[in-house]
């Protein structure tokens, strides 16, 4: 029986897809058999990310519509044997999911897969809902800024009262908090909020902060996910992100300002 | 979800059991006289029409039995059933007794434990309540409080028909009602209402308060009419001559 994680926000543009995109790829590596699934009908993004857009055939909504088999449309990473990508259609809209019809495509790749990854679209819509509704774990992506603090805990109500586990008086979905876009300086300077200010708001187990970062840009571009640039700290983060879902200790790391040069050599403020 | 089951995987189950306690009138009877019983069992449902139209009800023979004096369960079904009474079950009574009743369709209940009586199953159709408490008054039985453990987050809606107690926090956006108090050992940062059907009693206990609203049966302080002297402090709010006092605890 295969693990469902939703990466879910509430917020667009917070990093759910390059999250989704890392950790898939973090878990596949870790010998998993893994498979993400892109949620958001319409508006394809992860295959770009996961550099697999020129490989797409059949979509998501082909499966559920009986179009094609998930084996025609799942796409195997060019990284990872252990990675499978189910791309979303850009030319239908979300209306073209259903419960039924995702529970079937998630039943299915369960028999298959150890963990499947599914990005959220952004807001609290079908798309949301239903790319939540079946998981076991969520993580919940929020930078350090009001609005995104704001929508994750509403994301948070929804996950506790909207989804099968809740519906069906199951255990409830495991929460975890991932903080990204993370600048201790700005925090420093009082622009951004702390991670203190942040779980207190949410009390939320922290599986990790990923820090502000330009290899994340230069990872979606390229179609490579971040977790795979271990040189980068984003890349670290997202790598230490996986090995504590998985049960490692692993201290947590970005959090405090990085000292210069000089700061390292004075150990001064 | 259609209802064809090869293609419903995920079709919640139909059915399940779970065990309730039901607030039940019970009718003591101190005459086995029909006549009398039915005259004064009359009187009292004529003065409450509405509260006892198909009410249920457990009948006591407890006095009865005290006394030896028989009576005629099948008969005194009729005359409960006659004035739009359920009958849904017996206690105190006789072996005799709890057998007849069993044959009316009436589950035994046993009056407390190392009674005479024993409990029956109940027939599949009739609600059996699991227990009965003493002298139920279902007018001025104190309504039940609430408890919740988990955060209630941004856009989620409480209503507690008595006290509500928040051991997590209220995250603003959220909103919580109750008729009683409500107390929240978390940080209240949402929308906190207590007496809402009008009970000027009704107070509001925090730990943290930063709501955005409190109010007490209808009077209310919104966010910037709280005082800096009262916020992120542990303080109970309360109605006095229509204001609404915080007072810091």
């Amino acid at each position: 029986m295969a693990r469902i994680i939703v990466v879910t926000s509430g917020k667009g543009g917070v990093g759910k897809t390059t999250t989704s995109a890392a950790i898939s790829m973090g878990l596949a590596k870790k010998g998993y058999k893994t498979a993400v699934i892109d949620f958001d009908v319409g508006l394809r993004n992860l295959d770009l990310v996961m550099g697999c857009e020129r490989r797409v055939v059949y979509d998501f909504i082909n499966v559920i519509n009986g179009e094609a088999n998930l084996n025609q449309a799942l796409i195997r990473d060019k990284h990872c044997e252990q990675l499978y990508i189910l791309p979303a259609s850009q030319t239908r809209d979300k209306d073209a999911l259903s419960v039924e019809g995702v529970g079937k495509i998630l039943e299915e790749l369960s028999k298959e897969f150890q963990y499947i990854v599914c990005d959220s679209p952004a807001g609290i819509e079908k798309g949301a809902h239903l790319a939540m509704y079946f998981a076991d774990d969520a993580f919940v992506v929020t930078n350090p800024e009001v609005s995104s603090v704001r929508d994750s805990d509403r994301m948070l109500g929804l996950l506790s009262s909207k989804s099968r586990r809740a519906e069906q008086n199951e255990e409830p979905i495991k929460e975890y908090l991932l903080l990204s876009r993370y600048s201790p300086d700005r925090v420093k300077l009082g622009e951004m909020l702390s991670v203190k200010d942040v779980q207190e708001i949410l009390s939320l187990h922290l599986l990790g902060v990923i820090p502000e970062s330009k290899s994340v840009l230069n990872a979606s571009n390229s179609g490579i996910p971040v977790i795979l640039d271990q040189k980068s700290d984003a890349g670290q983060a997202y790598a230490d992100i996986v090995a504590r879902y998985l049960g490692e200790e692993k201290p947590h790391r970005f959090i405090d300002e990085k000292k210069g040069i000089f700061g390292k050599l004075f150990g001064g403020k | 979800m259609s209802t064809d089951p090869q293609t419903t995987p995920y079709r919640p189950p139909a059915l399940e059991f779970k065990s309730s306690t039901f607030s039940v009138p019970v009718l003591i009877l101190f005459d086995n006289d029909m006549v009398i019983i039915e005259q004064q069992l009359q009187e009292k449902v004529r003065q409450a029409p509405e509260f006892f139209k198909n009410s249920p009800l457990v009948f006591d023979l407890q006095e009865l039995n005290k006394q030896e004096r028989e009576v005629d369960i099948a008969e005194l079904t009729k005359i409960i059933r006659k004035l739009n009474l359920l009958p849904i079950g017996i206690r105190g009574g006789t072996a005799q007794q709890n057998q007849q009743a069993i044959t009316q369709g009436i589950p035994v209940h046993s009056i407390h434990s190392g009674s005479t009586s024993t409990p029956a199953p109940a027939p599949a159709e009739t609600v059996k309540p699991k227990k009965i408490t003493p002298k139920p008054d279902p007018k001025t039985e104190p309504a039940i409080s609430t408890l919740i453990t988990q955060p209630i987050r941004s856009g989620q809606r409480l209503y507690a028909e008595g006290d509500l107690i928040v051991l997590a926090q209220v995250s603003a956006g959220a909103e919580i009602l109750a008729e009683g108090n409500i107390h929240v050992y978390g940080t209240l940062r949402g929308r906190a209402l207590a007496g809402v059907q009008g009970n000027q009693e009704a107070r509001i206990f925090c730990s943290d308060l930063q709501a955005e609203l409190i109010s007490i049966a209808g009077t209310y302080k919104i966010s910037e009419d709280l005082d800096e002297s009262v916020r992120g402090k542990p303080v109970q709010i309360y109605l006095q001559n229509e204001n609404l006092i915080i007072q810091d605890l």
